[in-house]
């Protein structure tokens, strides 16, 4: 049985998982409005939480956040369910596909066959729409995908029952219903303030604005701390975070600045075109940024002049981030 | 990021050329707007050093295994990208048990069924797990 349901490629997979969910029941809404309303856009480095031997960094907020924001802020009633075994996460996930609904869940990458081998490791917060079944096949609208793309239901079982943090433990969600009349106004000028209250007032150096300092410090140290190896594999990931897969170009940044382009011509107001405007400049040093760092990468020079110059870089996106959510805050509604 | 700006380096290795993402520029009419990317130089560098360091890792553990110095279990939970907390996950196990697993001393009196677990959590063989290295 397969539905009928239209896959849309997005940029970042739980904003698009929750797009194409809300318009297949005929809500019409896009990528960029869904991530600003669902707060997505965030900062965070914790030195002393290691990735695969990296420091932890990230460019969004925790990962469900989008998801359960829309949700409340929309008024939509979504299903959640967990499961116990994998087992009865499978049979869960056959009836309500049965019912009609297609059905947004949370996996692990690694076990996704269909993901190119470049992009798979175990990261457990991905996600993707199953919209049928054809014999042992589930079919599946993976929003990161250009098409809709097949799975084994051995394959399926095992990315929703992967171990590590943050453990998905089979869970899924389905839309049972939307409301008539959304209030989209509400909703953005509540997005753009939870936003702003996450970039600004985290009161630790690992979260917000605070992280894009503390990472700066960090990296000016790089030279004097770390192997050259190391210090290019740290300098690696943050690039990585920032452009690979999933942010739609500088970490976020131009995601977000569409939402407020959008938020502006939706609401009609100028001043928010125009911290779009700004906030694509900042979306610019950042990709500067990693453009810099990959090619002191590749000299594989611990020259301490360029590291302090990444880290200069780093820092000018901070000031021109904290600047830019202190008036994106005040903004009169 | 202006659209004419998004970067178009293909990432031709493991297989990351199959996949052209969507990343949001700029249009003429200065409106955002979805274009499709097939990867760029900076990140592309960047994805194919952390592979290329796993690679080289892993290369030492084969020969370190070869050498009796440590047991297959390093060599394909490397190979899994895991680490001896989530492979500990994985077996049911507790991460200091891992950690002795590794040890070639310790994991010859390995019994049958914790080897089976091993190997279907490396999806592969009993025999394939054993005779690694040998």
């Amino acid at each position: 049985m397969i539905l009928d349901f239209k896959h849309y490629q997005h940029a970042h997979c739980e904003s698009g998982v929750t797009t194409n969910l809300l318009r297949h029941e005929g809500v019409e809404i896009s990528e960029p409005l869904v991530f600003g309303i669902g707060a997505g856009l965030f900062f965070a480095h914790i030195p002393f939480v290691k990735v695969s031997g990296t420091p932890g960094s990230s460019f969004r907020s925790m990962p469900g956040t989008i998801f359960k924001r829309i949700n409340k802020s929309l008024g939509v009633d979504i299903q959640v369910k967990r499961f116990g075994t994998p087992e009865k996460a499978m049979q869960g996930l056959d009836e309500v596909l049965k019912s009609g609904k297609p059905v947004g869940m949370q996996t692990s990458v690694y076990y996704l066959p269909y993901l190119p081998e470049a992009f798979r490791f175990h990261f457990n917060a991905h996600n993707l729409v199953v919209f049928g079944k054809n014999g042992d096949e589930y079919m599946i609208s993976d929003p990161v995908m250009e098409e809709v793309s097949t799975i084994a239901g051995e394959d399926l079982s095992k990315a929703r029952f992967a171990k590590g943090f943050p453990e998905p433990k089979g869970f899924m969600y389905y839309v049972k219903d939307v409301p008539k009349e959304i209030n989209f106004e509400e909703a953005i000028k509540k997005g753009i303030k939870k936003n702003c209250w996450l970039m600004l007032s985290p009161p630790l150096p690992w979260f917000g604005i605070n992280a894009i300092f503390l990472l700066s410090k960090k990296i000016k140290q790089y030279p004097k701390k770390l192997t050259p190896r190391k210090a290019a594999l740290y300098l690696g990931n943050i690039i990585r975070m920032q452009e690979e897969i999933g942010t739609g170009g500088a970490g976020f940044r131009f995601l977000y600045a569409a939402f407020l382009q959008e938020a502006a011509d939706m609401l009609k107001r100028d001043d928010l075109a125009r911290f779009a405007e700004e906030l694509t400049e900042i979306g610019d040093l950042w990709r500067n940024f990693a453009y810099s760092a990959a090619r002191q990468m590749k000299a594989r020079k611990s020259d301490l002049v360029s590291f302090d110059e990444l880290g200069d870089m780093l820092e000018e996106c901070g000031v021109r981030e904290k600047s830019f959510f202190k008036r994106l805050e005040k903004v009169n509604w | 990021m202006k659209v004419n700006e998004v970067p178009q380096d293909i990432k031709n290795f493991k297989g990351g050329d199959k996949l052209r993402k969507l990343v949001y520029a700029v249009g003429k009419d200065g409106k955002y707007t979805g274009v499709n990317s097939a990867g760029w130089e900076a990140e592309n560098f960047a994805t194919r050093q952390a592979w290329d360091a796993m690679d080289e890792t892993l290369a030492e553990t084969e020969q370190k295994v070869k050498q009796g110095k440590l047991s297959p279990i390093a060599y394909f939970m490397q190979k899994c990208l895991m680490d001896e907390g989530l492979l500990a996950k994985y077996v049911g196990k507790w991460r200091w048990q891992v950690a002795r697993h590794l040890k070639p001393s310790v994991f010859k009196r390995l019994d049958t069924g914790l080897l089976k677990k091993y190997a279907s959590v490396f999806e592969i063989s009993v025999e394939e797990l054993v005779s690694f290295g040998q």
